[in-house]
């Protein structure tokens, strides 16, 4: 949920806050809580009205979807142009190796290190690639939901989750690679 | 024809639906004859499933604790 009100609020200890309220405000108000929508649904719009009004009160409000649109701008890849040819006949083809998770041992992708790896990538993404990665990800919200929630037009969800989710890529892949050597 | 790297650009695209029937058959007519970009697409799905599996269900231990005092307090003040 951290992760989520960062996206609204720009300080950790602001987001925590907003979090702490959230929770709060969720058990005051659960005799209100008519099950139309999930638990998860609810909360996740009071923390996003928490969020919106301290934001507002810290005069720190820029519109989500411009900032969405910063972090959407510009063409990357998601992977490195030093992992392809740069000319020639093979211009834009693979020039690295590119391995097959598949083959490697069940428990190499399963262990808590990965996980701190990931968790720590994800923190380290842009605000809005960390919120549409979470509620896309993590929390399994559909496309529509997101872009609703957080104000974005469809093209630069799915500009934001792409590198959001090729981060977190070549997250797994440092970490794998470096266990193989 | 799509290079290596125009795949890596459309994977999300792609795993989102958001190909077009034609440029769909272009993307799995490249993936299936090229063995890195394979192995791309399976890292990308695998690395969703991962991403997928930090779901939390409980609530974070020191965030129980202090709930569970303000629920205390409340009761109290009623």
């Amino acid at each position: 949920m951290t992760r989520v009100a960062l996206a609204f609020v720009s300080r950790r200890a602001v987001a925590d806050e907003v979090v702490q309220e959230t929770w709060l405000n969720v058990v005051r108000s659960l005799d209100a809580f008519e099950a139309r929508s999930s638990l998860r649904t609810w909360i996740y719009a009071i923390l996003g009205n928490c969020a919106r009004r301290r934001a507002e009160q810290e005069q720190r409000f820029v519109p989500l979807s411009e900032i969405a649109a910063g972090e959407a701008s510009g063409d990357e890849l998601g992977v490195s142009p030093g992992r392809f040819f740069s000319g020639g006949h093979w211009a834009g083809m693979w020039s690295t190796a590119v391995s097959r998770w598949e083959d490697l041992p069940e428990e190499r992708l399963v262990s808590s290190e990965l996980r701190a790896t990931l968790l720590e990538a994800i923190d380290a993404l842009p605000c809005m690639q960390r919120a549409v990665l979470t509620l896309r990800d993590i929390e399994g919200w559909p496309p529509k939901e997101v872009c609703d929630y957080l104000g974005l037009a469809n093209g630069n969800q799915r500009i934001l989750l792409h590198r959001a989710r090729a981060a977190a890529r070549s997250a797994v892949e440092r970490y794998v690679e470096e266990g193989t050597q | 024809m799509l290079t290596c790297a125009d795949i890596v650009k459309l994977v999300t695209d792609y795993l989102e639906g958001r190909l077009t029937p034609d440029e769909r058959a272009r993307f799995e007519g490249h993936v299936a004859i090229c063995p890195p970009c394979r192995a791309f697409l399976g890292q990308m799905r695998t690395t969703v499933e991962l991403v997928g599996d930090l779901r939390e269900e409980d609530v974070p231990p020191e965030m129980e604790e202090h709930l569970l005092a303000a629920f205390r307090d409340w009761r109290r003040d009623e």
